[in-house]
């Protein structure tokens, strides 16, 4: 097997008592959809925090592309191709919908030290920003304010500026929740079409949407993978069964 | 020596000082997540009430109870007319509102008091020295003022840590929501709370009056030591903001004491009376300036805020 | 065109254009006072103009802009106290110091945000403030009189009180264009995003600290320059022109001016100005009028003028 594009090994954060990740080890291959999923407090969001550089792992490595980026800050490893979708929806509330995503294009653009030219006439940002409201349907909206737009949009808007920077790898953190079912299926297609030109880590409690969309899947509890495999191995294996799945996998099956 | 051991003490008694305010503020701050700019307007209201109850009554102490007593209520005014509508705005509202308390505690006061400035003379009880080692006094009302204020630092260490309005300050600290659905009335805790800060002002300012003339502006520039406190100790943090006022109350004093003649030492006489009263002044802001480089956060910060 | 846009719109083009005509009409009515009220309200909005660069576009809650009132003015005042007049010398030097004393800051400062950077932007003016009253060579508290203003090549000269007027006013345009091609530009929009959202400006990728930094710095730098002619207006500078207070003046100039409004704190400083004026002629006790109001203001009227003139018409606040 060929170098993962993301390689996690014995990752460990701990919160006062609280175990958050505990010897983690996870690898991505290029052009996957990896699932994560796992029961609340398993420390999937730490993970994302950790992956993204906002949060420092007590011990462990992190490798992208082959690279030992653990000690890197987000900036930097956001300039190496990884962006990150929140699951707080973290937008720039006061500014329109496409000032968001050409910052998110600007990010990607050399440094912003140009203190004259009027930022907003440059095509250079505006193109691909409209290209990515186009991608995930919002093209319509874009002179609106960010903070006009409804909960599912602002999934929209997130999604369209984690693309917006051409980005390797794409974290996302929960884009399902708080859709109702004809947004979530929504989000499901677009994703389906985003995992043919990127890597995609997910990390989602719509068991219906990760069984869909995932090439492999990971369990997490406290802060351990207790599995790691196929949708199908996933769905067979015992122990997620009575850590985990229980009766939603009834639900689902 | 003599002079050595006097302006430790005198340290140690303005530090303690500073402590009253800067608790006050970090009360305030940390409970109500409420910025005052006007905490130095009551610790000068402490001053003017003190100087004209002490007048009025003929007692010094009298006078002083009356003053922290009219402190407090004066505070509790402030938070139910103005404050309790800062409350959860942005902190530059906070910035903005409070300094228009300012003008306006400025103000009256030169209107009720005039511009000139009041004293309050000691009682001749209190203005004695006492030997505290062989051969070597200190002034007993600044004793007095050392005890006094350990007085109320053990008082607040108490409150804070060991009644049930202690619980609910440090409860309403992390999750105001929850006092409220306890039943605790927490509108009322605010207005207590916001008086007790106010009063504790009050008290460092009636304490302070013998020593410096009351005048307008006096509260300016110690609440500007508070905020260096308050920087330094990490703000919200009671610990915090002791052990700093304490080290600021010693660096400054003990700078603006000894520094000149340090300074005379290493370089020539002119050069150095001409430096020496801006670098003394300096001093605490470069103390401030190098814990930001190390611990931006402060030395006891409380975390999240 | 809907009607809030015709309000705003009409009193933008009254100010730009009825600035100019002022020495016009104070020659006419033989009122140089009020020319002199003007010159300083030009030079306060040119200082407020530079603080809504941190505090209205890049969300720094800056409580020691008037240091660098303080630091350019000293420039000028110490240069010509040391018998050295030339404005090309005391001009560069006023912003350069402004520049330094703002990275200094700024580089300990911006390591902080909220509550703290307040109260650390106050405490290191304060200590400027301290520092500047200490040194007895330049007049220490009482502060030191000027009695040559800065002087530039031939017809420019700047004891000509019109003359120094249009300076001025010539000054407060170029900057708050520059101010204004600079919100829009790259850099301003990161500073922008970087006051909506700072956490995610870093996920995103901008290094923000740098940018805050810069930002800061050119804001100062540009303080600095008012400093420089606030002091050749009143012929001296005092320590009292960086009191902790005048850098609250400032902050209330641009609020009330209406924040991240490229023409909020010509507003502000207009009104402000004016008002105290007013108030000042009614009673000797003005400030317990403005105290009150100032309060009132934050409570209710949070666009500023600029938010009302555009309110005003029903159109969105």
């Amino acid at each position: 097997m060929s170098e993962p594009l993301l390689r996690v090994e014995n990752l460990s954060k701990r919160f006062g008592g609280i175990v958050a990740a505990d010897g983690l080890r996870l690898a991505i291959a290029s052009g996957e959809l990896h699932a994560v999923i796992g029961p609340n407090g398993a420390g999937k969001t730490t993970l994302l925090a950790q992956l993204s550089g906002q949060l420092r792992p007590d011990s462990g490595r992190i490798y992208f592309d082959g690279r030992d980026i653990t000690a890197l800050p987000m900036h930097r490893r956001s300039a190496l191709g990884v962006a990150r979708s929140f699951q707080i929806t973290s937008l720039f509330l006061d500014l329109s919908v496409l000032d968001n995503v050409a910052l998110a294009v600007q990010a990607r653009c050399g440094h912003s030290f140009r203190f004259w030219r009027n930022a907003r006439a440059e095509p250079e940002l505006r193109e691909p920003a409209c290209a990515a409201l186009e991608r995930v349907g919002l093209a319509a909206r874009r002179n609106d304010l960010a903070s006009a737009l409804s909960h599912g949009e602002h999934r929209q808007l997130e999604l369209a500026m984690a693309l917006a920077g051409n980005p390797r790898m794409l974290l996302l953190d929960e884009p399902m929740a708080g859709l109702g079912p004809e947004e979530s299926a929504r989000m499901v297609e677009m994703l389906r079409a985003l995992k043919a030109e990127l890597t995609i880590l997910l990390v989602e409690h719509d068991m219906e949407a990760v069984f869909a969309l995932a090439d492999r899947i990971t369990v997490m509890v406290y802060g351990r993978v207790i599995a790691s495999g196929n949708p199908a191995d996933i769905r067979a294996n015992q122990d997620v069964r009575d850590a985990y799945l229980g009766e939603q996998e009834v639900a689902h099956g | 020596m003599t002079l050595l051991v006097e302006q430790c003490l005198n340290g140690l008694q303005f530090g303690l000082l500073l402590f009253l305010l800067a608790a006050g503020l970090t009360l305030v701050f940390g409970i109500m997540d409420l910025v005052n700019l006007a905490h130095g307007s009551l610790y000068m209201l402490g001053a003017y009430f003190a100087a004209t109850f002490a007048a009025w009554t003929g007692s010094f102490v009298l006078g002083a109870l009356l003053a922290l007593g009219a402190t407090l209520l004066v505070g509790m005014a402030v938070e139910v007319v103005a404050m309790r509508r800062l409350y959860g705005r942005d902190h530059l509202d906070h910035v903005l509102g409070t300094f228009g308390l300012i003008l306006f505690f400025d103000e009256a006061v030169r209107l009720l008091w005039g511009p000139e400035g009041l004293s309050l003379p000691l009682p001749p009880w209190l203005n004695t020295a006492v030997q505290i080692l062989p051969g070597i006094y200190y002034s007993s009302y600044r004793l007095a003022i050392i005890v006094v204020t350990l007085a109320v630092a053990a008082f607040l260490y108490v409150l804070v840590m060991r009644t049930r309005i202690g619980m609910l300050i440090r409860a309403g600290a992390s999750n105001r929501e929850m006092v409220g659905a306890l039943g605790v009335n927490i509108k009322l805790l605010y207005t207590l709370i916001f008086g007790l800060g106010a009063a504790l002002a009050g008290l460092a300012g009636l304490m302070q009056a013998p020593i410096l003339t009351v005048q307008i502006g006096m509260g300016e520039n110690i609440l500007i030591l508070a905020f260096v406190i308050t920087v330094i100790g990490g703000i919200g943090s009671i610990r915090g903001a002791l052990v700093a006022a304490l080290f600021v109350g010693f660096i400054d004093t003990l700078g603006r004491a000894f520094f000149p003649d340090l300074l005379r030492m290493a370089l020539s006489t002119a050069a150095a009376s001409t430096a020496a009263p801006a670098l003394s002044s300096m001093l605490i802001y470069l103390l401030m300036a190098v814990v930001l480089v190390f611990k931006p956060e402060g030395l006891f910060s409380t975390g999240n805020k | 065109m809907t009607p809030a846009w015709n309000v705003r719109t009409a009193t933008v083009v009254l100010l730009l254009t009825a600035l100019p005509l002022v020495p016009v009409y104070t020659r006419l009515a033989h009122d140089p006072f009020l020319l002199t009220l003007f010159t300083r309200i030009v030079i306060m909005a040119l200082a407020a103009v530079s603080l809504n660069l941190i505090l209205g576009y890049g969300g720094m809650m800056s409580f020691g802009h008037a240091a660098y009132l303080g630091i350019g003015g000293y420039a000028v005042g110490m240069l010509a106290h040391e018998g050295i007049y030339s404005g090309l010398v005391q001009w560069p030097l006023a912003l350069a110091a402004s520049a330094l004393f703002a990275l200094v800051i700024g580089a300990l400062s911006l390591r902080t945000r909220g509550v703290y950077f307040i109260m650390i932007t106050l405490a290191f003016a304060q200590m400027a403030y301290y520092v500047v009253a200490g040194i007895a060579r330049y007049g220490g508290d009482d502060g030191l009189t000027i009695y040559k203003r800065s002087q530039f090549f031939s017809p420019l000269d700047l004891s000509n009180k019109i003359q120094f007027y249009y300076l001025c006013l010539v000054l407060l345009y170029g900057v708050t264009y520059l101010v204004w091609r600079l919100v829009n530009s790259r850099f301003g929009m990161v500073v922008r995003g970087a006051r909506s959202n700072e956490i995610r400006m870093r996920a995103l990728g901008f290094p923000t600290y740098r940018y805050k930094l810069v930002c800061f710095v050119i804001a100062g730098t540009l303080c600095g320059l008012a400093g420089a002619l606030l002091a050749n207006h009143n012929d001296f500078i005092s320590p009292a022109t960086m009191y902790w207070t005048r850098s609250g003046d400032l902050i209330v100039m641009v609020v009330l001016g209406g924040m991240a409004s490229p023409l909020g704190p010509w507003f502000g400083a207009l009104v402000l100005l004016v008002l105290e004026e007013a108030l000042s002629s009614i009673t000797e006790y003005w400030q317990i009028i403005l105290g009150p109001l100032l309060l009132l203001i934050v409570l209710f009227a949070r666009g500023g003028i600029d938010g009302l003139l555009r309110t005003i018409g029903g159109k969105r606040a």
